[in-house]
């Protein structure tokens, strides 16, 4: 692999700190030859369940990216006549015992419950709705750009397809939770970016310049570490205007989460950089008349970089988690927009959940992408540190 | 001694006191004052509200006064027991609190011990099977609870309660007991239904813990005083245990007041589910009705709560490491 000079300068800080470790082995053929980036991702690549995490994390997001072309129905859209209609199942084999090619799925009837006094929808065998794919349904634009009407899957009217059922108002549980996790799915990412700004800029702060500043900033960083965190979050959205659009509570609530999530990023940034502080190359950089600016940009955030990544990967999920609690809560996200945290709403009492069981699988969506992250975080953590064996 | 256990009470104390400001802060943050709020919910309610105890309440709470006098009035009522209103319940805060807070504190600290409980062997036994099945098994079903949100493992443990063992599990009491005075009987029903949250609470955290005692324990066997102890003969477990172990817990003891901001979280969410008589419930339905004097002075109490578990795990660290300075 050829290298820029520049490249060549980076690996050299990397092997200086390697020196400094006494525990880490150095593994000599590798040395120099490639990018630290590519023994990073070499490294990543070995283990198994954080790629295998990479790709079911991707699928989600194109899911809910594309959400419209992935539901035949609107997750707004009320069905009063199928009220928490349990999930219609895709079948091959029809009554009489034959194959068919063509999934479908059986149409409904209702009956009363006449102990509970309760409507209870039931699927009804002796109605057959095959299922069609790449069928023209409800009008959408693809990234708010190109107008289309197509859908991956439908059957005709009068039939229905709710492939994990309906909830409490008769909307289909495949599109909520589709709809919702841009949502849910997000409010990580977005998160996680302002805790990266807030927590590396004033971890770099504090740590290379001590003194007064960096006193003040861990006093800051105490204080706001000794709030129970949930009760913190959930005045302070307590507290956002209930008339705010649906997006500006989004942000707000981004902020809100990063706003305790960036303390421990920074205590660890300025940890790294104070020992970054005592290095040879930061001396030399030093006597040949760098900036601070320079000496940050150049010789500290790169060599911090990969740190803040593995905090940075590992505090998306506690942000997926805290959203869905503070949703679920009812200070977070607000109805009509949802997010998984919303939906799970529904199911706040055993004796919902034990009627209608299907209401919780937004929870094992929370739970998916939960440990995805968690397993990515861990696959990154292991690896950049390629030298270590 | 004296003088590190006098430091970090000065330390204590003006962590409480900047606390304090923003515990009034957010009181304060949503629009309009208390009183307005007050006043409208009393209109709703059907009943006017008499000029005399506008003015009454207006100056007890020195509403008419800059921010700073309020904030002054607010934080010394605090001291004197003074918690101020709680709008929709109409009665004094303090009477709301006390016996909802020691409901939490007890299943917080119940929460901890059992979390050490579980994790400190688990993470020992993972370290020395490093690889083996069991440490693998240790790291999935770990990672599991670590991904689970607390509510929804509640719902679920609740579910499978109620379904093959048909035991109500919600609330702390069983109903018979709820007002009756304390008694043992009282006590083994309150033993019955702790479980539960505790559990729930406790996963999370037990998951961390076992990862990190784990990661410890792999350190200090790579030390040469274990490899020296081996040498000399020692069995294997006194190697682990009084050797090994005892360094190696060391970090976590710092780790106990970190963790208790996330069991008294987790606990708050777990008892909107469970129906607790704790905080959580109340604080939360407080925060929905912008009732901000109940809401304010929970969050200080929690808070106050974790400042004072933080100071003594300092205590317990400086107590049992002899390594530590009290410069």
């Amino acid at each position: 692999m050829a290298q820029t000079p520049r490249q060549r300068l980076y690996t050299g800080e990397e092997l200086a700190l390697e020196a400094s470790a006494p525990v880490a082995t150095v593994v000599a053929t590798d040395v120099g030859r490639w990018s630290i980036w590519y023994l990073i991702w070499r490294r990543f690549l070995r283990n198994r369940l954080a790629v295998a995490s990479v790709v079911v994390l991707g699928i989600l997001y194109v899911l809910v990216i594309f959400a419209d072309f992935f539901t035949p129905y609107d997750h707004l859209t009320v069905n009063e006549d199928f009220v928490l209609r349990p999930p219609q199942r895709l079948r091959w084999i029809d009554p009489e015992g034959n194959f068919r090619w063509r999934p479908f799925v059986y149409g409904t009837q209702t009956v009363l419950d006449t102990e509970n006094l309760l409507w209870i929808h039931e699927d009804d065998p002796s109605q057959i709705y095959p299922v069609y794919f790449f069928v023209r349904g409800r009008p959408y634009k693809i990234l708010g750009l190109f107008e289309t009407d197509i859908h991956l899957y439908g059957v005709e009217e009068p039939g229905t397809v709710f492939l994990l059922g309906t909830d409490r108002l008769g909307r289909d549980m495949v599109a909520r939770i589709l709809f919702g996790g841009r949502v849910s799915l997000s409010v990580g990412l977005v998160g996680v970016t302002l805790t990266i700004l807030l927590g590396s800029i004033l971890g770099t702060i504090s740590g290379y310049f001590g003194g007064i500043v960096d006193m003040v900033m861990q006093r800051v960083v105490e204080l706001l570490m000794s709030f129970p965190d949930v009760a913190l979050w959930a005045a302070l959205a307590a507290a956002l205007p209930p008339d705010w659009s649906t997006v500006k509570r989004f942000l707000a609530i981004s902020v809100i989460l990063s706003l305790i999530g960036w303390t421990s990023l920074a205590r660890q940034v300025r940890a790294k950089v104070l020992a970054y502080r005592e290095m040879d190359y930061t001396a030399a950089a030093k006597a040949a008349g760098a900036s601070h600016t320079r000496i940050i940009l150049v010789h500290m955030l790169p060599n911090a970089l990969s740190h803040i990544i593995v905090v940075a990967t590992l505090a998306i999920p506690g942000m997926i988690l805290a959203e869905t609690a503070l949703s679920f809560l009812g200070l977070g996200i607000l109805p009509p927009a949802v997010s998984w945290g919303t939906l799970l709403q529904d199911a706040q009492t055993v004796s919902v959940v034990v009627k209608h069981p299907w209401i919780m699988i937004p929870g094992a969506f929370v739970i998916l992408a939960v440990l995805c992250y968690n397993f990515i975080g861990d696959g990154i953590r292991d690896a950049v540190d390629p030298y270590a064996i | 001694m004296l003088a590190y256990i006098a430091r970090r009470l000065i330390y204590m104390v003006s962590t409480l006191i900047l606390i304090s400001i923003v515990g009034f802060g957010i009181i304060n943050l949503p629009p309009g004052t208390y009183l307005d709020v007050y006043i409208a919910q009393r209109q709703i309610q059907g009943t006017s509200t008499a000029e005399s105890e506008i003015e009454a309440l207006r100056k007890r709470f020195a509403l008419d006064q800059p921010l700073h006098v309020q904030y002054w009035k607010w934080a010394t009522g605090f001291v004197r027991g003074d918690f101020g209103r709680s709008f929709q319940y109409n009665r004094e805060v303090k009477d709301l609190i006390w016996e909802r807070l020691g409901y939490t504190i007890l299943i917080s600290v119940a929460t901890l011990l059992f979390t050490w409980a579980i994790a400190i062997p688990l993470g020992v036994y993972a370290a020395t099977h490093q690889y083996q099945i069991g440490d693998n098994l240790a790291a999935v079903v770990g990672m599991a609870g670590l991904s689970i949100p607390n509510f929804m493992l509640a719902l679920v443990l609740m579910v499978i309660a109620q379904r093959y063992f048909g035991q109500s599990v919600g609330g702390l009491f069983s109903n018979e007991y709820i007002d009756a005075p304390w008694n043992l009987a009282k006590l083994w029903d309150l033993l019955k239904h702790l479980w539960l949250p505790v559990v729930v609470v406790g996963t999370s955290g037990t998951a961390g813990l076992m990862r990190m005692m784990r990661g410890n324990l792999l350190d200090v066997l790579n030390m040469q005083y274990v490899q020296a102890a081996r040498a000399r003969g020692l069995p294997e477990y006194a190697v682990i245990w009084k050797h090994a172990v005892r360094n190696a817990i060391h970090p976590l003891i710092m780790l106990l007041g970190m963790s208790l901001p996330s069991i008294i979280s987790g606990s708050l969410v777990v008892s909107v589910v469970l129906s607790l008589p704790t905080t959580g419930p109340l604080y939360f339905e407080a925060l929905r009705n912008q009732d901000m004097f109940l809401a304010g002075t929970f969050l200080m109490f929690l808070s106050t709560a974790l400042v004072v578990g933080n100071f003594l795990a300092d205590l317990l660290l400086a107590w049992i490491d002899p390594r530590i300075r009290y410069e």
